[in-house]
């Protein structure tokens, strides 16, 4: 229905151009006689430029200074602090550029706009001026660029060693999360292991998959560097949560990593923004397909405590999954039992018999 | 100065190729019309297919805008033209959103702002204005008309199949390309993009060799390189960016056929996918990545050169002034095309490249902020203290000054890599490119079709119309673009059917109403372009013979050049093409072929010492007998 009226009011627009335009064209016919170089139309212009200058600087100004909030996103980690920072040093070094330059330009349109008794100035180079605009861009460029590439190296550092590690697996289209356990290893895996419930591919010939266990949401604890160990399964999908500014591909076949410290929890940024409904997401940034825009996982940034407390209730996948007991090799057995926390299930299983 | 051909000095021995030439060229309505190896003829061919391109192009766009705008709104009224990408509820497909997508960028990147507007340009100026009978190659120069013509026709055709045009974005990045089980896009429609791709490639290489070597050998006699109109050295050094960096692009086309059809694994590695695990392993999406923008930045410099070289000319001619800095524009065309090969990575910063690349790309990449910010100051003053007349033309310049000025800027928060991480694949990167590369190419074409087309069609177009669609548009443009960066910042990814689907993208339901709204008006405004466009062709007031008073060679043809262009012999110059308001002279204007013996008033100190070597060589041309009717 809405699209039947915008066509409408397209075809009246070309209409009433069309009237409008005939009619100007029989007045210019009626006093083409006077062979000026410019018509009145020449000043017109050169104001709608002064026009536009002033509009624009208004709707500009306005918009940037009433929706501040709107558009601008808290900051959940330590580094997106300093990337915030680099963004706004050059948002104060383009801006003022930006105004500076568009200024001149319109102001020159105006003020230059052609009269009869002036000619222009004949003013091919100047190559001092030449000099001082080519150098002095170099060294605000330069200056830029040396503040973002310390940031740069900063966050793409290696990570800690005592960094909480979790995987991150992209799919069409969802993310799939599996955390190391009590080892601190994530157990190797094989994209040909994956099936309808193993959906990582973990890889039960390596102990360290015993004890790994997956989760529906992505708790991590204020404070504490985290490593996302990030990889894809079918096509590129790129983990984003922009409140801790980061991004990051997830490229089948190629694991990529992204290491940072988130720095407010979800009930702090509550508090912060003043919205009960606050949630950090992971978002997927790189096209994957139908459902790419509905790639979301919540996020749970938690006290350590609560972290620590939340991980012991975490059952290992295998334990969940005692089908796949079958795949562990049988001299590693004994192991998986124990490390996926099999054997305290059969403990309580039989206790609970007992009785 | 009367008509100015009394003045014209015109290169020995041309005369008699001339007569030659025209033996063949009375042809019939297809040797004309259609297969025409006349570079004219060439030019308004791409500007025809770019123009019905662009509008269905910009088509795509309001389709895919009102989606944005009006979230599931109902689109039923489209099922006649979209059938079953429209469902049940009226909605919109959102695989078929992301074709349409998809579609608008290929188009309006390639078969726009790169096939249109160099095609277009490139042909009809180069030879007119260096003094050349024609491109070096005519017969090349229709074959690279028709295999663009071709690709267009596969890309048309591939709107059209079944199971949808290419979705996988204009980058067409694998494993989403080259798995059709991914989407429905990646099937016959991927096939047939990478099929027209491949056309238009060829295409563009055929056209760039016959732009250099016309250019190199064809300049007539006085036309040194350092008095080359600007447009010139811009589609000069387009062609050479062009053929330099499309073949990598074949390349990693071709690599991306052997995978989706011959079982190779260049680019695909370990992926399961639609309950299977595919048997390729050890290929690298970054592979793929690493070719397409090895072509994908400079393809940003071969949209965006033409319309700065379009800009100057237009420019200078209408601020009555010579181009401020005519060397360094030249050096900093020169510079942005060397360092254009050396930034590509710089849309791969978080693609899981090398962080020690990234820091190298970066200092590269704010490398070429420093000659675009040159060409900035330099039309700046080229308007400081000119004479403005506000042409059609010289309105687009000026937009278009505007324009590259706020996308520019927005550059140097992309090329940091720190900044990047937040805004790579947001709606800022949308609003940059758009006004950037987008705009500014859009402009520079607009403002190159009002400028010459008295001398395309001998016709001049309605200036009062060329008004209001310049403020239609350059306002239009404005609104849409500019409120896309206050979305990227707040985080907006981009290629998203919907924002409604998650509360914290749920806040900008009215600014995505209100850009999509400016949009339709935007794209319905270039209506009056379209009647101008065709109505001046055939009821537009007659041409006079150098209607801007504009000193370059080809305002020296006559009202409708025929093929060869001039006449007579082919004009000499003697001097640049910026010779405005030169003091003294008796017109504001001398143009090229003017010697400096005709104007002892105005010459300068220099000028008077190349006056002897002048002289000397016109002494073996009998320069006293001007063909000119
Ligand atoms: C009618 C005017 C135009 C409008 C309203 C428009 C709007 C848009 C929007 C909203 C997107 C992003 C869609 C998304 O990411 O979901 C987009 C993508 C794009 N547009 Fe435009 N655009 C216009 C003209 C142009 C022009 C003149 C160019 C030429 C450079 C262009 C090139 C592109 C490209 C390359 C993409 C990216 C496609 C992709 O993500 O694969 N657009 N356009
Ligand atoms: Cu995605
Ligand atoms: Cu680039």
């Amino acid at each position: 229905m809405f699209g039947l009226i915008v066509g409408i009011g397209v075809i009246l627009l070309v209409v009433i151009i069309f009237t409008i335009f005939r009619i100007l064209k029989l007045i210019n016919v009626a006093r083409s006689s006077n062979k000026k170089r410019v018509s009145s139309s020449n000043k017109v212009n050169a104001t709608l430029m002064l026009a536009f200058l002033l509009g624009a600087a208004g709707l500009f100004t306005w918009y940037s200074v009433a929706e501040y909030d709107k558009y601008t996103i808290p900051i959940g980690s330590d580094h997106g602090i300093a990337v915030d920072e680099m963004f706004w040093i050059t948002m104060l070094a383009t801006g003022i550029v930006f105004i500076i330059t568009q200024v001149l330009l319109f102001i020159f349109a105006y003020k230059y706009r052609y009269q009869e008794d002036k000619k222009a100035l004949y003013y091919p180079d100047n190559s001092k001026l030449e000099v001082v605009w080519t150098v002095v861009p170099a060294i605000v460029l330069a200056t830029l660029v040396f503040g973002g590439w310390k940031v740069w190296t900063d966050i793409t550092s290696k990570a800690p060693e005592d960094a909480e590690v979790v995987e991150v697996m992209g799919y069409q289209f969802g993310w799939a999360l599996r955390y190391p356990g009590e080892d601190g290893n994530l157990g190797n895996y094989d994209y040909r292991l994956i099936d309808a419930e193993n959906m990582w591919g973990m890889d039960f010939t390596d102990k360290a998959s015993f004890d790994d266990f997956t989760a529906t949401e992505l708790h991590i604890p204020k404070g504490k560097p985290i490593l996302l160990k990030i990889r894809a399964r079918d096509v590129l999908h790129s983990v984003y949560i922009p409140e801790f500014r980061l991004k990051q591909d997830a490229v089948p076949g190629m694991p990529t990593r992204f290491w940072f410290v988130p720095n407010k929890t979800t009930a702090e940024m509550k508090d912060e923004l003043n919205n009960p409904d606050f949630e950090y997401n992971i978002f997927c940034a790189e096209v994957c397909g139908q459902g790419h825009f509905a790639m979301r996982l919540r996020i749970v940034v938690e006290e350590p405590e609560d972290y620590q407390a939340w991980k012991t209730t975490q059952k290992s996948w295998l334990q969940t999954k005692p089908d796949y007991l079958a795949k562990v090799p049988q001299n590693l057995k004994e192991v998986a039992i124990i490390s996926s926390g099999m054997d305290n299930d059969k403990v309580k299983n039989s206790e609970a018999n007992n009785l | 100065m009367a008509t100015g051909n009394d003045q014209i000095y015109y290169q020995e021995g041309t005369e008699g190729q001339h007569v030659h030439e025209e033996e063949h060229h009375h042809g019939n309505f297809i040797t004309t019309y259609i297969f025409s190896t006349d570079h004219k003829m060439i030019a308004k061919q791409y500007l025809f297919t770019g123009i019905m391109w662009a509008f269905l192009g910009g088509l795509l766009s309001i389709i895919f805008r009102l989606q944005l705008g009006f979230p599931g709104m109902d689109m039923s009224f489209l099922k006649p033209i979209l059938g079953g990408w429209i469902n049940e509820t009226g909605n919109l497909d959102p695989t078929f959103y992301l074709a349409l997508v998809t579609m608008h960028g290929t188009i309006m990147v390639f078969f726009v702002l790169t096939a249109g507007l160099s095609g277009t340009f490139s042909n009809y100026l180069i030879p007119l204005q260096i003094g050349a009978r024609d491109m070096a190659s005519g017969f090349m120069n229709m074959l690279s008309y028709w295999f663009f013509f071709l690709a267009s026709m596969v890309m048309l055709y591939s709107l059209f199949i079944e199971t949808g045009p290419a979705a996988g974005g204009w980058v067409v990045y694998p494993p989403l390309s080259a798995l059709p089980q991914a989407i429905p896009g990646s099937g016959t429609g991927m096939t047939l993009w990478l099929v027209a791709m491949v056309f238009f490639i060829v295409s563009q290489l055929m056209g760039g060799i016959n732009y250099i070597s016309t250019v190199i050998n064809l300049r007539t006699k006085g036309m040194s390189f350092s008095r080359l109109p600007l447009t010139i050295w811009s589609f000069f050094l387009t062609a050479i960016i062009g053929l330099l960096s499309f073949p990598v692009l074949f390349a990693g086309a071709l690599l991306l056929v052997f995978d989706r059809s011959f079982g190779t694994s260049f680019y695909l590695s370990e992926i399961y996918i639609a309950g299977e695990a595919l048997p390729n392993v050890g290929g690298s999406p970054l592979l793929y990545q690493h070719l397409f923008w090895f072509l994908g930045h400079p393809e940003v410099y071969i949209v965006l050169l033409p319309a700065l070289g379009i800009t100057s000319e237009v420019i200078a001619t209408n601020a009555r002034k010579p181009i401020f800095g005519y060397r360094a524009m030249v050096g900093s065309m020169i510079g942005i095309t060397i360092l254009s090969f050396v930034v590509w990575a710089h849309h791969m910063f978080v693609s899981g490249l090398n962080p020690f690349l990234g820091s190298i790309f970066m200092f590269l990449t704010l490398i070429i902020a420093v000659p675009s910010a040159v060409k900035v100051f330099n039309y700046l003053t080229t308007l400081w203290k000119g004479n403005l007349i506000f042409t059609p033309a010289m309105l687009f310049s000026i937009g278009l000054v505007s324009l590259f000025i706020s996308g520019g800027l927005t550059g140097i928060f992309l090329g940091n890599a720190a900044i990047d991480i937040q805004l790579h694949d947001t709606y800022f990167v949308v609003a940059h490119f758009h006004l950037v590369m987008g705009s500014v190419s859009f402009f520079g074409l607009m403002a190159g079709v009002y400028h010459w087309f008295p001398k395309m069609y001998g016709r001049m177009m309605d200036n009062t119309l060329g008004y209001i669609h310049f403020w239609a548009t350059f306002v239009g443009v404005y609104l849409v673009f500019f409120p896309m960066h206050y979305i990227g910042i707040a985080g907006f990814p981009r290629r998203y059917y919907s924002f409604t689907a998650f509360d914290p993208f749920n806040a900008f339901v009215d600014m995505n109403m209100f850009i999509s709204v400016a949009a339709i008006l935007t794209f319905g405004a270039q209506a009056i372009f379209a009647f101008n466009f065709f109505y001046s062709m055939f009821k537009g007031k007659k041409a006079p013979a150098n209607p801007w008073r504009s000193n370059t060679l080809e305002w020296s043809t006559p009202r409708f050049p025929e093929h060869g262009n001039w006449p007579g012999a082919i004009p000499m110059v003697y001097r640049w093409p910026y010779d405005y308001s030169k003091p003294d002279a008796k017109e504001d204007f001398i143009p090229q072929y003017v010697p400096f013996s005709a104007t002892p008033e105005s010459n300068l100190p220099h000028e008077e010492d190349t006056y002897g070597i002048e002289m000397e060589g016109e002494e073996t041309k009998k320069m006293d007998e001007p063909h000119a009717k």
